[in-house]
């Protein structure tokens, strides 16, 4: 078997898939049940694509959008469906347990959202409709696939397909030299950054023998840890640390998020993020990736620090949004440096929460842009909460709870994170956390103080909320609501995902085994 | 009536709130509005007298208590109750409430609706946190406290409101965050956020690691409460807030929302770190003892008249710290006394102030002079409410400061001797403002011309004069229910002492 060795190194997943026995068993019913999200995605954004040409391009919004949103809402239906067949599938290289359907809900219930903020935008800004949702509904298959892949060269093809499409997203508003900016820096960098993220999988196959997370997993837990494993961790966290958008992998992310479209960036600071941290969760804890810890500790404090100090300064809505996401994900990030189980749940809950409140607070933002974006800046929102009293107030409470007010979701999202940090003894970040948080009140007090103590200029439109927008933005407001007043059901869940994602993989696949044992 | 009493807190508390979303309802007519959000104060008033009344005033437990599951995980309870020292300051909101409405009937005209919706929704946040018994309860009214006052201070407010709105936001927020930070770590050692749980178990020693950590916490919650009384020197933002403030915001915010803090030391530093609190007495005397003196010095030398009140409160406030660090009955009794008293002198003293920049657009002691021969009937409100802020015996300030400096006597000769010259400061301040104000000769024309207090105004002033008298005369029906709440405060605080071996 010397030779298969050496093949492997060049091959790892082809390997793996054949000595996991594929030329023996071909892929069962079961299989395309745990799959089925992804395909009912895959197909409808296919069907998008076939019916576009055959449209009256100035009257196929509404209809694509359409076809879109039912696609959203026939994979959210199907992710019920596919929880009830838990277990592997593709010889080992997805699986179907409660921390995967946690997160295709989250994930397709946010590609929903964009949907349908993105309505009236594509109208508004006359923008070609198929080849956008069509792009969104493939992007949310790989950021579904990343959260059920415990193959790491999968989970590379998924990220693969969730940024590509994100990074065409980025660049969709054509016309606008700060769009194709936004879409060309996006792309380059992260590239540059998934390149990071593939030698980190290869390093990690060089030490452990496989790509399998189970089998890697086993084999860190064993005991002697080769050296490698540990510039495969760190090489992996650039990777993701640039898709969350943390520090210091962060410089990308105020450019792009001001040049894209606004319902995209609503998307992608949400979507691809909750995804990647899915991933995160995976590669750190479920893998029990080797010198984690201050990689994390320091990544942390200095994206919640950097985030904060820099959105102070914002005078661009998008930015200072950008900004603030990079707080957030520093606030993630310390769930990540605690007690694996308590960190696991409360990194699931404020990836669900921190999507609720920003989709809808960029769903507001997206609305009020108006044609070509003319209206991002502070100043325009003076005034806003007399002229539009419903939509200020709207933003307000997301902006409330990004900040962490009570009866909010990111309220409870910060505390279980801030509790998690206590009771693992993480007093430090702790405490950087919630000077943070108290640095973060005072730039999205800045945009309520505009909206309700400044006189308006007068000369920005404010126009009529359009029904799917008004659907989007109740659907955000309820679900914030949720999680701030009830969050014990949501996050029950999370525990119990996260018992079952950190127990010791006891039931390893013997195929994967007899792959470390030849080593 | 005692089938109300279970869900009678519930009803108090969120009447004002149920009525604020009413009023989202009804259309923009301002007058609508404004008798509707009346009714609702009001009716919110007749329910929370049924706490005092019926209100077993015997030793110890909570009152009225209500104990719900809200949350399993974490473990939050629907946990509510009063006893002596809080059901007067929720009878105190309830009571300066409808007098903010009927206050704000004509010098609020646009947004008026926004407005009273924010006034009413604040008045549920701040009966709320009297009333929660558990600690996350407590922190989510008390941060819902903040909203509405910043709003209304940003919104209605003049000068520089934005300024005082967001550095009254900023300071009282990051001053909770170090109490939101304590209170998590109390859950985590004990799994829970009651406040009667979390009492018995440090009083156990059934708290894992709490030796260590307890100064820290008593500073965590010191800190964010020491921001709301304001203790000097995390004053800065009071002047500013009150001077800017539209008159119904400052005098909930001088009535209702100090005695947040002063409320918190009490139920929590007291009441949760006994040893500690009795540990830093010394040091928290001192900074009342200054914040009188300085509060009142400053007081005297302000050419603004709601600059000088809003310093005054520095001034008082003072009092009810030292009162409570006192650790006697006298101090303790005197210091919650003094927290209504101060409600209605000072909550009266911005109204009548409020009253006087409506018909001239000016706060400056300057501008005024001689109007007790234009304005007779104003006059003499103002002087029965000056009165009862000085401590005039047989008037409200009397018997709650005379109470707290016996206290500082017991405790520590010079801290009474150096306390009560605040006393004497506050009656030069408030009498020296008040001759400058109404007596001598009319200097400015424009003075001789203004109207004296109409039917609205006297029916909101009068029931602070009215309580500023009873409160003088027969302090016992307060304190005949402070009392007994007290005493088991202060057992508690005594049990500690044997324990410290002081």
């Amino acid at each position: 078997m010397i030779w298969l060795t050496g093949v492997s190194h060049a091959f790892p997943a082809l390997l793996a898939q054949i000595q996991a026995g594929m030329p023996t068993s071909l892929p069962q019913g079961a299989d395309y049940m745990r799959i089925l999200p992804e395909i009912v995605l895959s197909v409808f954004g296919m069907l998008i694509m076939v019916v576009d040409p055959l449209l009256d391009p100035d009257k196929s919004h509404q209809s694509l959008g359409s076809i879109a949103l039912v696609g959203a809402l026939a994979a959210l239906a199907s992710t019920a469906w596919m929880a009830q067949y838990p277990g592997t599938a593709f010889w080992n290289m997805v699986r179907v347990e409660a921390f995967s359907v946690f997160f295709h809900f989250l994930v397709i219930a946010i590609a929903a959202v964009a949907i349908l903020s993105s309505f009236e935008y594509l109208q508004v800004q006359r923008i070609r409709a198929g080849e956008y949702y069509a792009l969104i509904l493939f992007g949310t298959v790989g950021m579904c696939l990343m959260s059920s892949a415990i193959e790491l060269v999968l989970i590379f093809i998924a990220l693969e397909i969730s940024s590509i499409s994100t990074y065409v997203l980025a660049g969709f508003r054509r016309r606008d030299a700060a769009s194709s900016e936004s879409s060309l820096k996006y792309f380059l960098l992260g590239s540059f950054a998934t390149a990071f993220f593939l030698y980190g999988v290869a390093m990690m196959f060089g030490a452990t023998g496989s790509t399998n997370v189970d089998a890697i997993s086993l084999v860190l837990r064993s005991g002697n840890v080769p050296m490698l494993a540990y510039v495969a961790t760190a090489l992996m966290f650039v990777g993701l640390g640039f898709k969350v958008a943390s520090a210091p992998f962060h410089v990308w992310t105020p450019d792009v998020y001001e040049g894209a479209p606004a319902p995209v960036v609503g998307l992608m600071s949400t979507g691809p993020k909750a995804a990647a941290f899915a991933v995160l969760l995976r590669v750190m804890f479920e893998a029990n990736a080797p010198g984690r810890f201050w990689l994390i500790w320091v990544s942390a404090a200095l994206s919640m620090t950097l985030g904060n100090l820099g959105a102070l300064v914002q005078d661009n809505v998008k930015r200072l949004l950008a900004y603030s996401s990079i707080a957030h994900a520093g606030y993630l990030l310390v769930a990540f440096a605690a007690q694996p189980e308590l960190g696991t749940s409360a990194a699931m809950f404020y990836t669900a929460a921190y999507a609720a409140m920003n989709v809808g607070a960029f769903a507001v933002v997206s609305h009020f842009a108006n044609a070509g974006e003319k209206y991002v800046s502070l100043e325009d929102y003076a005034g806003l909460g007399r002229r539009s009293p419903v939509l200020a107030a709207t933003l307000t409470f997301f902006l409330m709870s990004l900040i962490g007010i009570p009866i909010t979701g990111g309220f409870f999202a910060k505390f279980y994170v801030l509790s998690a940090a206590l009771k693992s003894g993480l007093v430090g970040l702790s405490i950087i956390l919630v000077l943070n948080s108290a640095i973060a009140a005072y730039y999205y007090l800045r945009i309520i103080v505009m909206m309700y103590m400044r006189e308006g200029r007068g000369e920005v439109p404010v126009t009529r909320v359009p029904a799917a927008t008004a659907i989007a933005i109740t659907v955000c407001i309820l679900l914030t609501l949720y999680l701030g007043v009830l969050p014990g059901r949501v996050l029950d869940f999370a525990t119990q995902s996260a018992r079952q994602l950190v127990s010791d993989p006891t039931v390893v696949s013997p195929s994967s085994l007899t792959l470390v044992l030849k080593r | 009536m005692e089938s109300l009493s279970p869900i009678i807190l519930t009803l108090v508390t969120f009447i004002p709130a149920a009525g604020g979303l009413l009023i989202l309802l009804i259309p923009r007519r301002d007058r609508d509005i404004k008798l509707f959000a009346l009714v609702v104060s009001i009716l919110a008033f007749v329910a929370s007298l049924h706490l005092p009344v019926h209100m077993h005033r015997e030793l110890g437990t909570f009152k009225f208590e209500i104990d719900k599951v809200w949350i399993t995980t974490p473990n939050i309870h629907y946990h509510m109750g009063i006893d002596g020292i809080s059901v007067w300051l929720v009878v105190l909101t309830t009571f300066l409430t409808p007098l903010c409405v009927l206050i704000s009937w004509t010098s609020i005209h646009e947004r008026v609706k926004e407005f009273f919706i924010l006034l009413l929704i604040l008045e549920t946040a701040l009966i709320g946190v009297f009333t929660s018994l558990d600690l996350f309860l407590f922190y989510f009214f008390y941060e819902a406290t903040l909203i509405p006052m910043a709003l209304l201070i940003g919104m209605y407010g003049h000068g520089r409101k934005v300024y005082a709105a967001v550095k009254f936001f900023l300071f009282t927020m990051i001053g909770s965050m170090f109490m939101l930070a304590a209170i998590i770590w109390l859950y985590a050692k004990t799994g829970s956020f009651d406040f009667a749980i979390i009492q018995s178990a440090i009083h156990n020693g059934a708290v894992p690691g709490f030796e260590a950590a307890s100064f820290w916490l008593f500073l965590g919650f010191f800190v964010a409460f020491a921001v709301k009384v304001p203790i000097f020197p995390l004053h800065t933002w009071l002047p500013d807030a009150h001077v800017e403030a539209p008159t119904a915001g400052s005098v909930l915010l001088a009535g209702v929302l100090l005695k947040m803090g002063t409320y918190g030391l009490i139920r929590f530093n007291v009441g949760l770190f006994p040893e500690q609190a009795r540990r830093n007495a010394p040091w928290i005397m001192v900074l009342a003892l200054i914040g009188i003196i300085y509060g009142a010095l400053v007081s005297l030398v302000q050419p603004n008249m709601k600059k000088l009140i809003a310093y005054s409160s520095v001034s008082h406030l003072g009092f009810v710290v030292l009162g409570i660090f006192s650790f006697t009955t006298a101090g303790l009794n005197g210091a919650v006394f003094v927290m209504l008293a101060h409600g209605v002198a000072t909550g009266g003293l911005f109204m009548l102030a409020g009253i006087l920049y409506e018909r001239r657009h000016t706060y400056e002691i300057s501008e005024f002079g001689g109007l007790a021969t234009t304005m007779p009937k104003y006059a003499t409100f103002f002087l029965v409410t000056v009165l009862a802020s000085v401590g005039l015996p047989l008037m409200s300030g009397f018997i709650g400061e005379f109470l707290v400096l016996s206290g500082a006597f017991q405790a520590k000769p010079i801290y009474g001797i150096l306390a009560a010259t605040g006393v004497i400061w506050s009656a030069g301040y408030l009498l020296w403002m008040y001759q400058r104000v109404f007596f001598g000769k009319v200097t400015h024309d424009v003075n001789l011309t203004l109207p004296d207090l109409n039917m609205r105004e006297k029916v909101a002033l009068s029931p602070i004069a009215i309580a500023a008298l009873v409160m003088g005369v027969a302090p016992l029906i307060w304190l005949s229910a402070i009392d007994p709440a007290v005493q088991a405060a202060l057992g508690l605080t005594q049990l500690a002492s044997k324990v410290v071996g002081q």
